[in-house]
Order: C-alpha cells, then structure tokens, then sequence
C-alpha cells in the first residue's frame, strides 16, 4: 500500500459540528464557524497538531470528518482552500449567496 | 388517499422514540459514529457540504395539502424556509440540525410521513407516474400496488441489508412517465388477453457509473401472486448479488453478468419453491389498501368549458402555460396540472414554505386536497375543473409558480451538486441556471418544444443524465469543473441511454454548446418532429460535428 497522500501546506483544518452539522474550523481558541478565525499550520508539526486535534474533537463527540485542507491566503491574509469543492465548503452554496458562511462572515 | 391505521401509527412512532436516544446515545459516546451512521442513514439523515440534509419520503410522490403545510411549516422553523424536490419524488431538506431531527420526525409523524428507508441498502421509497389514478391512458390505478409494496418492503426482515440500494418504480399506462426502465424494477399494470389485471415486471435497469436499461423478467404477474414473486426476486438478488464490490452490488449488474434468461430461470426456479410470500398481504388488507384510493366524487362537466375556452383566447400567455401545463383527465371536464418548479433562474425543483402553503391552499380548494410529485421535480394538482383553472394560474403568478415551461428545455431535472451534495465531483445548478436564461425566451422555447435536459454533478446520476435528450454530467478535469454532455438519452417505454458527444467542457462554454445541438435540431427537423425523434433519425454524427466544432472554437 502506498503511504497516504500528504495535505500540502498552508494547511487548515475543518469539520462538521455532530449536533448541528455546522462547518467549523479549528482556531487558536478552538472550534469556530467563522473560516476567518481558522489557525493555518505552515509547517508540518503544526499541521500534525491541528490533525491530532481532528481526531481528539471526534472522539469526544464534538465534530465528524475532520481534515486538512491546503489554502491559498488571499489578498487580505484569509485563507482560501485550494481546492474548488472545499471553497465551496467554506463559502455556502453558489447559487444561494444569502445562505452558508459567504452570508455570515464576510 | 392512504390513511395509517394503529399499526402504521405505533410503528413510526416507535422510530422516531428510537432515533431520539440513538441520537443521545450517539451524544454521550455510548454509540460510535461508525454505529450511529447507518441508524441515522436508516432515517433519511445524511452528511453533506454544509450541514446535515434530511430526506423525507413521499410515497408514490403523493402528498395531502395538510402534509405539504407541514413540510412548510418544518422548513421555515427547522431549516431555511424552503425544500428540494428530488428525481425520486421526495423531499429534502438542506439545513437541518441533528439535534432538531427527532422534533422534525415528530412532526413527519404527525402528518403520516417518515424518512425510513430513504437511504441505505435497503428497498428505497416506492415511486410512481404522477397521474397515477386520473391519466386517461391507464389500466388501473398503479399506487393501491405502490403502497402494498411499501408495507411489504419496511422493515422486510429478509431484505433490509440488500448487497445495495433497490428503487422500484409503477406505472399504471403504456406511456411510462416513472422511468420505469431505469430503476431495478419497473412495474406496469397490464391487463391480459383474458381480461385479467396483472403486473408486467422489468429488472435490472438503473443509472449510475453503470447505467442499463431494464429487462422484461415476466411480462404476466397476477395479481395475488405479486409478492411471492416479488420475494424470489429479491432473494435471488439478495443471496447472488456480489457484496465485494459495490460498483457491482447493483441487480442490474447481476443480470447482465448472468444474463436475463438465467436470471429469469433462477427466479422462476425460487417461485415454485414458495407457497405463497412469507410477509402475506391477504385480500381483504389489499382491498382496505385500495378503497383509500378511490377516485374523488367529480362533477358530471361537460368536456368542453366555454368560459375556460374564452378564457385562452382572450389571454395568450394564459393559453401558452395551458398547452405546457396541463394533462388530460380521465374525467369529462377536469384537468391534471403540472406546476413548474423551474422559474428561470431558480434552483430546479426547490419550493420556499411560502410557495408550499400556497399550493397546498391551492389544492384544498381546486383539487381535492391532494398534490403530486414528479420526477421531473415539478408538483401536480391531479383534479382540476377546466373551469378554475383561470383562477388557479393567477393565483400561482403571484406566487412566481405560472412559470409555462413543462416538458420544455428550461424544465430542466437537476440534482443539488457540488452546492450541497458531499458526493458531487462538480456543480449542476448553476449549470441549469445558465441554460434558462439563454433559453429564457418562451416563443423560443415553444419553437423547439419538447426536449428534456437533465444535469448530474456526478456520476452517480441522481440527476437522471443518462435518461435525458440531452445530459449533462459534471466532473473534475485537472483541479476544474468539467462537464461532459450526452446526446439522445430517453426515460419513457423508448428508453435510451445517451451517447457522449466529445470531450468534457468547462461550464461557461455549457450553454453555447447546447445551442449548437438545438441548432442542428431546427436545421434538420421536419414537419411535427421532435428534438429526440429527429436524433433518432439522423444519428448523433450531425450533431457531434456541431459539438466538435463548438470545442475547437473554444480551444
Ligand atoms: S448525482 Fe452526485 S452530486 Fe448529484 S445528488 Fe447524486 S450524488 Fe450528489
């Protein structure tokens, strides 16, 4: 088997919140659903620090599908995933601009 | 309509009870999330993008105007006051928090809903034609069957861990409005050359990363011998059916593996074998089930309204969303109407809770109480007299719900995609958006009549891609969004799976490319052809030259 694919950094990690489903990223103070707040690992000891909080949050019955995910810092220093399907995430759906984070946190 | 007795009653009941202590169980720890997934899957309870989405069934797509307030009332105090109507007639709702989900499963309740079975490997909602009952061209009345499938099939002891999913889908006519082809089994009433009432039954259709068109397996059921039949059915599948690959769990490809005529054999084999089905319905359960769906007392009408053809031809606009939206009664005098879930540039098949209570209001007072849904994500008031049907059009105008495109190329069948669904691989609504408003111009639309697109934001094909005249499949191409677009898909009695045009192209060219194709329709079209017949006549060479073109253009 080959070695599980390593997330590239900057990294942030998220979730979903167990009871309300909420995307919630961890932050220096905890969970928080506002992407703004998110704590982004630049190396690879922090990263492995925000996984293993993934993993302590999930078993104390706090999150589910907890995961990495490599971001871009944007012009203002916030991060925005790489990836299309986890900006999405971050943002809320696209064609409902009033709803989700993109509504919310601006 | 069908009622719960105490059985029904207690039973969901008691799942709702059950789910609230799954969910503190699931809560304290005492539950694993690897344990508490398939019991909150079991229950319509998904994980998605954003949050967590419910998907609540609509047995044979039929809803009361007291249950669709309900399904109002539950998106406005639950979730973000409005629902999506879904390609197997159910509704899901995009927001739910799961520690609201036991309230909102007590209030289902309260309505005669669930969510039970709306996911997993097990027997899935039962679906239907949406004139199941009042269409002019059939047999019998094909829900009295749905339901007894339905109490069969919950809970079934045997086959609630199926080696995958099992959609079912009834029709009562020879024209198929379920896309009874493409599900694992379609069911037509027929009559035989004796005169008796009996099941016609297909296997082994489906969409997907596999899609395949359904096989007549017996084409004479009776009618007291449908569940046995049914139970060898399912328990071939459920003991040969593979488990070690879920790409191939599906029964379709059972059969194509094994062939039908074996298939059939084997199952032919398991019926002499049984004395009757172990889960017996007797005739009298079957006879309670069928009165609740004696058609409501009309009104002896005449056939023709004079103030209704007034009416049309006073008012153009009027008489354009007539000729789309309506369908003809079995009932002198009365209409089927389809309400479009696809105003322009809205999401195909979302409802706010305010359009919900008005055509539940609607439907108190012109049809009986009673609404449909269709898999094409549009809603139906089954009973209508021609002569409110004025009244009804002005009422839903001001709800933004006269939209006069059903059956054209802006009724367009989308799945949520990569906007809600965790599964999606790209996004489909804003596609279907793009493709209104190119086509937004209704003399346009009526010019080219009758062509169903239908966009999937992944393979999956919940968005029934495969089936349509034209498809549109989204998928990642090189860190993008890339669309893939098939041509010459159809989910009735001709049922076709669609032939890739080229290569995947990014979203923004979506719309001119399907100009092209429309344009090789107008072309070469003759007199009273439509889109998919002149497919059929010409071949797809004339129109993948148009699409080549199109993406040597953008290259
Ligand atoms: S087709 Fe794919 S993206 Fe669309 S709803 Fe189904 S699983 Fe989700």
């Amino acid at each position: 088997m080959s070695a599980p694919k390593q997330t590239p950094l900057p990294a942030i990690l998220l979730a979903n919140h167990l009871l309300d489903g909420d995307v919630v990223f961890f932050t220096p103070n905890g969970w928080s659903r506002d992407p703004r707040e998110a704590l982004v690992a630049e190396d690879r000891a922090t990263a492995e620090a925000l996984e293993a909080e993934g993993v302590a949050a999930f078993k104390r019955q706090e999150v589910v599908d907890a995961y990495l995910v490599d971001i871009t810092r944007d012009s203002h220093g916030l991060p925005v995933p790489n990836h299309f399907r986890e900006r999405f995430k971050v943002r809320g759906p696209s064609n409902r601009p009033d709803l989700g984070k993109q509504a919310e946190f601006v | 309509m069908y009622r719960y007795d105490e059985f029904d009653e207690a039973f969901v009941r008691d799942r709702v009870a059950q789910f609230r202590t799954q969910v503190e169980r699931r809560l304290s720890g005492a539950l694993t999330d690897d344990e508490f997934k398939p019991l909150r899957l079991k229950n319509g309870v998904y994980l998605q993008l954003h949050a967590y989405m419910l998907r609540i069934a609509v047995p044979y797509g039929t809803l009361s105007s007291r249950q669709l307030r309900q399904l109002a009332l539950i998106g406005e105090k639950y979730d973000r006051g409005y629902g999506h109507f879904t390609t197997r007639q159910n509704l899901q709702f995009n927001w739910p928090k799961l520690r609201d989900v036991p309230e909102i499963l007590d209030l289902l309740a309260d309505v005669e809903m669930h969510c039970i079975q709306t996911s997993g490997n097990c027997i899935r909602n039962v679906t239907a034609d949406q004139f199941a009952g009042v269409a002019a061209d059939e047999v019998e009345d094909p829900r009295p069957v749905a339901e007894l499938i339905r109490q069969w099939s919950s809970l079934h002891p045997e086959f609630d861990y199926l080696p995958r999913k099992f959609k079912i889908a009834v029709t009562g006519a020879q024209h198929d409005r379920a896309a009874i082809l493409a599900h694992d089994i379609g069911l037509r009433v027929v009559m035989n050359a004796a005169g008796e009432i009996g099941y016609e039954l297909m296997v082994g259709g489906g969409l997907g990363r596999t899609p395949m068109i359904g096989k007549v397996v017996r084409e004479f059921v009776p009618k007291d011998q449908l569940l046995t039949y049914l139970e060898a059915l399912m328990r071939v599948y459920n003991l040969e059916g593979r488990r070690d690959n879920k790409y191939k769990a599906r029964v379709k490809i059972l059969v194509h593996e094994i062939g039908i005529e074996e298939f059939r054999a084997r199952v032919e084999a398991e019926f002499a074998m049984l004395d009757g089905p172990s889960i017996p319905a007797d005739t009298e359960e079957l006879a309670r089930i069928t009165a609740y769906f004696a058609p409501p007392a009309y009104e002896k009408l005449p056939a023709i309204i004079p103030a209704f053809e007034a009416a049309k031809r006073a008012n153009p606009a009027f008489a354009a969303w007539v000729e789309s939206n309506t369908f003809p009664h079995r009932a002198p005098g009365y209409t089927a109407l389809t309400i479009s879930l696809k105003p322009i540039g809205k999401a195909p098949g979302d409802a706010t809770s305010e359009q919900m209570r008005v055509v539940a209001d609607l439907a108190e007072r012109y049809s009986h109480a009673e609404i449909r849904v269709t898999h094409h994500q549009n809603l139906v008031l089954p009973h209508v007299k021609q002569a409110d049907i004025f009244a009804l059009w002005q009422a839903l105008g001001e709800a933004g719900l006269a939209e006069a495109n059903v059956g054209l190329i802006t009724d367009i069948i989308s799945c949520p995609g990569l906007d809600y669904c965790a599964l999606a691989t790209a996004r489909s609504i804003p596609i279907a958006q793009s493709l209104q408003k190119r086509f937004a111009d209704l003399s346009r639309q009526r010019d080219i009549g009758p062509l169903n697109v239908k966009i999937s934001g992944c393979i999956n094909a919940c968005g029934h891609h495969h089936v349509g005249h034209i498809g549109i499949l989204g998928l990642e191409k090189r860190g993008e969004e890339s669309y893939q677009i098939t041509l010459g898909g159809d989910a009735t009695e001709n049922a076709a799976i669609g032939e890739i045009l080229g290569p995947g192209i990014v979203a923004e060219e979506v719309p001119a490319a399907i100009e092209r194709l429309v344009g090789v329709y107008l072309a070469h079209r003759k007199d009273g052809e439509t889109f998919i017949e002149a497919v059929r006549r010409l071949g797809l060479a004339p129109f993948k030259a148009a699409f080549l073109q199109e993406a040597a253009d953008a290259a």
